[in-house]
């Protein structure tokens, strides 16, 4: 579903990783893991394609990352990132409005199937100001799924989440996987999401520059030698 | 505080009459060595009155130096630093010293504080920027402003777009914003207005009363009011409120990667967000100087009526004879081009802000600023422009 191959990524003249490497298979729940300033999230801009490669290749089922036209991925950003002038509704309305040919009444459909499917039914007329937290969340995820794409990408989901409610997302993110087959490709470092959710995984670091780890979570905590990613998978064994 | 120097091996005693609980005493011990005995509570707020004294008591001897912590009870978290600061300056000045006697309470905090080890900052402390630096950066900046005719481009290439396909524009926008940028200034723009044919038909009518030539007060204003004033306060209002709060709107939603979300799903936030507001101010700006033409007469004239005895109908033939229609329509015409650069600017100083609150903040006064010059050099221009083709 993703290839990508010898990427470069950074800001200005900063190069933060180099070199990256890595495929998602389709129906994948992959995860980008890393510490805070490890570059997983300007990964991410480059994978969704809102910043230029330093070098290197991102392919999305044989294609770069579209630039404008209809979307081919959902993108879930780490505040959810709805538009505040827009109802929920409005939210979610406006990929299908913009990117089909749908009459109002279809769209209201969708958009209500939609809420459903996240748990927002009965919130279609409520601005993002008035949502918590956790519904901002699965708002965003909602009209990330509007014209249901294959891949969705979601940033740090679970941040700021209490225990409760991130387990709740944790659970939407398995159940539209398994469900609708969806490649989801996740930025996280919440140790509870990766061992719930997510099958295979690359560690990046910023220190190396480049990817340090990859595989499944569960292999990666008991089996890497990398004092950085056994760090990462055992922050208690650390501390102590 | 009550300090004490006595000779030989007596202690020095240093205790704190505001906080009893705080005692320190220096021995001097015979073989050079010395001993710091702190008791009672150290905390930070009991005891930084008399640090300054406890440090003098640190003073290195010729042997080490021991801080006995053996009777404090309490030490907090400040007072934890400062002692360790103590200890390390003695170090670095050479002495030997060492923090003995701690348990419980008081051997964790020291543990805590003292677990890490420093490390010197990662970057110098911002040096003083002189005047030689201020201006080198000040033109640079200009020189990088020039990267904002990109923006322009931008515009441009979002604006054959629009023509191209019309569906594409957000029209959906433009009534509300045509809301919160017109009909929600209207008082505002008329307050300020007649405020302005007010001031200036007084301060014609104070020259013009003197030659008895009192009727041509309507003449000043209705030309100045419509030729210049009113197109130029109206303009100046509408970048303050509206170009503020587009550029403050856009920078948020920079800040709150909404722009981010508008290009992954396949939005063009030119055609999205900045042409409806473009098209917003052009068709406000001209409508609102409309109405400050009128309300700026309408001052001219309380002047006239409460100053100079001219009735209400020989005022508006005065200004009805001086007045043209090119003088309206060539205020209007200004105000068409400081729509679209008070639009452009706030939009592009929008787009471009980062850095969290702070920077939606200075996109904000950027806008403002930058608009209200533009709107000068404008002005000017069309002055220059009307002058040169007889009008």
């Amino acid at each position: 579903m993703i290839a990508v191959e010898h990427l470069t990524v950074g800001y200005g003249d900063t190069v933060v990783l180099e070199n990256v490497d890595f495929t998602v298979a389709r129906g994948d729940v992959f995860a980008i893991l890393g510490g805070s300033g490890s570059g997983k999230s300007t990964l991410l801009r480059h994978l969704i394609g809102l910043e230029d490669p330093m070098g290197g290749t991102i392919r999305i089922a044989g294609a770069p990352p579209p630039r404008g036209g209809a979307p081919t991925f959902g993108v879930l950003f780490q505040s959810g990132a709805l538009f505040g002038s827009m109802t929920l509704a409005e939210n979610v309305a406006l990929p299908l409005a913009t990117w089909t040919n749908l009459d109002a009444h279809a769209i209201d459909t969708i958009v209500r199937s939609k809420l459903r499917l996240v748990g927002l039914e009965g919130f279609e007329n409520h601005f993002p100001a008035e949502l918590s937290g956790g519904m901002k969340k699965r708002a965003g995820i909602a009209r990330a799924l509007a014209l249901d794409p294959p891949l969705l990408y979601l940033d740090e989901p679970s941040a700021g989440l209490d225990p409760i409610t991130s387990a709740e997302l944790d659970d939407l993110i398995a159940t539209l996987n398994t469900s609708l087959g969806m490649t989801t490709v996740i930025v996280t470092h919440e140790l509870r999401s990766i061992f719930a959710i997510v099958r295979h995984c690359i560690m990046v670091d910023r220190a190396a520059r480049g990817i340090i780890a990859r595989g499944e979570p569960a292999a990666l905590r008991d089996g890497s030698d990398d004092p950085h990613v056994r760090a990462f998978f055992n922050p208690r064994s650390r501390a102590a | 505080m009550d300090s004490a120097a006595p000779a030989g091996y007596a202690p020095w005693v240093l205790t704190n009459t505001h906080d009893p609980g705080f005692r320190v005493e220096r021995i001097d011990r015979s073989d050079g060595g010395a001993e710091l005995r702190f008791a009672g509570q150290l905390r930070f707020r009991q005891c930084f009155a008399s640090w300054q004294n406890v440090r003098r008591l640190a003073r290195p001897g010729s042997g080490p130096l021991a801080f006995d912590l053996s009777g404090v009870d309490t030490l907090d978290g400040a007072a934890t630093a400062l002692l360790l600061d103590l200890r390390d300056e003695v170090v670095a000045g050479g002495g030997a010293a060492e923090i003995v006697g701690a348990h419980g309470g008081v051997r964790a905090m020291l543990d805590l504080y003292g677990s890490h080890p420093s490390r010197p900052s990662l970057q110098p402390k911002p040096a003083p920027i002189g005047i030689l630096d201020e201006i080198g950066r000040e033109v640079h900046g200009l020189v990088n402003e020039t990267r904002d005719l990109d923006f322009v481009g931008d515009v441009v290439v979002a604006g054959a777009k629009a023509v191209r396909a019309p569906r594409s524009v957000n029209w959906r926008d433009v009534p509300r914003l045509m809301e919160r940028a017109g009909a929600d200034s209207v008082p505002i723009v008329l307050v300020i207005n007649f405020l302005v044919g007010l001031v200036t038909g007084f301060q014609a009518a104070v020259q013009l009363k003197q030659f008895g030539a009192n009727i041509f007060v309507a003449d000043l204003v209705g030309l100045s009011v419509t030729r210049e004033l009113a197109p130029l306060m109206t303009a100046i209002i509408v970048a303050g409120r509206s170009g503020a709060a587009f550029s403050a709107e856009l920078g948020t939603m920079r800040v709150s990667e909404e722009i981010d979300a508008l290009r992954t799903l396949g939005l063009d936030p030119f055609t999205f967000l900045v042409f409806p507001r473009v098209v917003t101010l052009v068709l406000v700006l001209p409508l609102l100087t409309v109405l400050g033409d009128l309300i700026g007469i309408a001052g001219g004239l309380l002047v006239a009526l409460l100053g100079l005895d001219i009735t209400t109908n020989a005022y508006l033939l005065e200004t009805q004879k001086a007045v043209g229609l090119w003088d309206v329509f060539s205020g209007c015409l200004k105000t068409l081009f400081f729509g679209l650069g008070i639009a452009l600017i706030a939009c592009q100083r929008g787009l471009a802000a980062g850095g969290g609150a702070q920077g939606v903040g200075r996109a904000t006064t950027s806008a403002v600023v930058t608009s209200l010059f533009a709107i000068v050099v404008v002005d000017a221009l069309f002055t220059v422009l009307f002058h040169a083709f007889g009008h």
